[in-house]
C-alpha cells in the first residue's frame, strides 16, 4: 500500500535527475489543485506550521553548470511562489531548512542565515553543480545573511535579488540588476486582505476569554431582584464579534486611510467607527450604561487586536511596537478593570433602595 | 504609496566610514538609502523598519541599528516568558 519513501516523488515534482552533485528533484512550475488547496489551508490555519519541503537542491527546467542558483526557504508556499515565477527558465534552487517559516521571518530569526547557507553550500556540493560562483538570494533574506562572510567562507558571491519572486525573470535577464521598484516592499489591499484570516481566526479563538464574560455581564439588568435581558446579552455578543472584525479585518483593510501611525490608535478608531455604525443600524440597545460600557471597553479590544497586525506588516519596527505596547497595555488593563467595576457597581445599586 | 510608522528609529549611520559598496542600497526593502558622490546617504531614514539587513551587510561597519521584529505578538511573548521577543512556539520545539 505505502509507496516507498525513497522512490516516490512529490506531486509537484517531475522526476529525479542526476547531476555532478548527485540526484536532484526536477520540479514543475505549475500549481496543481492540491497545491492551491494547501495554500488556502496555509493561509487559514496552523497547517502553515508544518507546510514544508525538504532542504536540498531542486531543478527547474533543464539547468546546467552555467545556470543560476536561487536560494529559498523551505516554507512550501514560498517555494511554490518561487517555482511558479521561474516557469520557462532553467535554474537551480537551493532550499534551506527554515522550519516551514518564510524567508523574511526566518532571516529575522537567523535560520535563513549565514551559518546555514555556508553549511548547505558545502553539504550539497554547489561548487560541483555549477561552474560560476554566484548565488541569488531573496532580498528579504538579507537580515540573516552576510554576503561578505558567504564569499569569504565559500567563494560564492551573493546577489540579493528582487523582493518579489515574480520579478526574478526580469532580474536574471538583466544580469542580476534590479530595476526601480523591485527593491521596495509593497503592502497593497490584496496583500493585506490575504493575511486577515490569520488575524481573525486566532482572535476569535481567544473570544471566550473576554467575549463570553462581556455577554454575560451586559445581559444583567439588576442584581436585586436579579433580572437579565437576553436581548442586551445578544446585542453584546454581536458587538463583540464586530469588535473582533474591526481589529482583525477592517483595520488591516483600511490601514493607509485610518488616521494616526500608531496601530493601537488605528484599531481603537475602527472600534469606535464600528460601534457608531452598529448604533446607526439599530444594533445598539438603548440602555445608557450598556452604551457607556460598550464605548469604553470594546474599542480597547479592537485596538489590542489591531496591534497584533504589526507583525504581519512590512513597515513596523521593533522600537515603535515596543513603545506602543508600553503605553497601550496599561491602558487596556485599566480600561477593562474600570469599565467592569463601574458597570457592576451601577447594576448592583440601581435595584437597591 | 509608502506606509509610515512611528518616528524615532534606532538606525545610525556614520558616513565617514562608508566605502561605497552599495550593499545597503541593495538590501534595504524600504528605500532608506540612496547613493550620491560615491557614498551612501540617508534618503528616507524615517522609513526604516529596523530589520538589520543593512547593518548585517555593511562591509565598512558604518551602519548600526537595534534590529528586531516589529511584531506585538512576539514582543508580548518575550515579556511573558521573560526572554527575547519570539514569534510563537520555537521554545516548545514545534516549529
Amino acid at each position: 500500500m505505502k509507496a516507498s519513501q525513497c522512490c516516490s516523488v512529490p506531486s509537484w515534482a517531475k522526476e529525479r535527475i542526476s547531476t555532478p552533485a548527485g540526484e536532484v528533484l526536477q520540479v514543475s512550475s505549475e500549481w496543481s489543485w492540491q497545491d492551491r488547496w494547501e495554500h488556502f489551508r496555509a493561509r487559514t490555519s496552523e497547517f502553515r506550521m508544518k507546510y514544508r519541503v525538504q532542504r536540498g537542491v531542486y531543478a527547474i527546467g533543464d539547468p546546467g553548470e552555467d545556470s543560476p542558483v536561487l536560494v529559498s526557504a523551505n516554507y512550501k508556499l514560498s517555494f511554490d511562489v518561487l517555482r511558479r515565477a521561474l516557469a520557462g527558465l532553467d535554474c537551480w534552487i537551493l532550499v534551506l531548512d527554515t522550519r516551514a517559516i518564510n524567508v523574511w521571518c526566518a532571516a529575522g530569526k537567523g535560520t535563513f542565515g549565514t551559518g546555514q547557507l555556508v553549511g548547505r553550500i558545502q553539504q550539497f556540493h554547489l561548487n560541483e553543480l555549477v561552474r560560476h560562483r554566484k548565488l541569488v538570494l531573496p532580498q528579504l533574506g538579507a537580515p540573516g545573511v552576510s554576503a561578505k562572510e558567504i564569499q569569504e567562507k565559500t567563494g560564492f558571491r551573493v546577489y540579493f535579488g528582487p523582493v518579489r519572486a515574480k520579478d526574478l525573470p526580469q532580474y536574471l535577464r538583466d544580469g542580476c540588476k534590479a530595476s526601480p521598484g523591485m527593491r521596495a516592499v509593497t503592502f497593497t489591499m490584496a496583500e493585506r486582505l490575504v493575511l486577515t484570516p490569520m488575524e481573525f481566526l486566532p482572535a476569535i479563538r481567544k473570544f471566550p476569554l473576554w467575549g463570553i464574560p462581556a455577554i454575560a455581564l451586559l445581559g444583567i439588568q439588576e442584581f436585586s431582584p436579579f433580572s437579565f435581558s437576553a436581548a442586551n446579552s445578544f446585542a453584546a455578543g454581536i458587538l463583540a464579534l464586530l469588535t473582533v472584525i474591526a481589529g482583525s479585518v477592517l483595520t488591516p483593510a483600511f490601514l493607509p486611510w485610518i488616521p494616526f501611525r500608531s496601530f493601537a490608535l488605528k484599531g481603537w478608531i475602527m472600534g469606535i467607527v464600528t460601534l457608531l455604525l452598529a448604533q446607526a443600524v439599530g444594533l445598539m440597545p438603548s440602555d445608557l450604561f450598556f452604551r457607556m460600557f460598550a464605548i469604553a471597553s470594546f474599542p480597547l479590544a479592537s485596538s489590542y487586536i489591531a496591534l497584533q497586525f504589526t507583525g504581519s506588516t512590512p513597515f513596523t519596527h521593533f522600537s515603535g511596537v515596543k513603545r506602543e505596547l508600553k503605553l497601550a497595555l496599561p491602558v487596556y488593563a485599566a480600561g477593562a478593570l474600570l469599565s467592569v467595576t463601574a458597570l457592576l457597581g451601577v447594576r448592583l445599586f440601581s435595584g437597591g433602595p | 504609496m509608502k506606509f509610515r510608522y512611528l518616528r524615532n528609529v534606532s538606525l545610525q549611520y556614520l558616513p565617514e566610514k562608508c566605502n561605497g559598496c552599495q550593499r545597503c542600497v541593495e538590501v534595504c526593502p524600504r528605500e532608506v538609502f540612496a547613493f550620491e558622490n560615491k557614498r551612501a546617504v540617508l534618503h528616507d531614514r524615517e522609513a526604516c523598519m529596523e530589520c538589520g539587513a543593512c547593518m548585517k551587510n555593511c562591509e565598512a561597519g558604518a551602519l548600526s541599528v537595534s534590529a528586531g521584529v516589529g511584531c506585538a505578538a512576539a514582543i508580548i511573548n518575550g515579556m511573558i516568558r521573560g526572554g527575547e521577543p519570539s514569534c510563537g512556539c520555537d521554545k516548545s520545539g514545534c516549529c
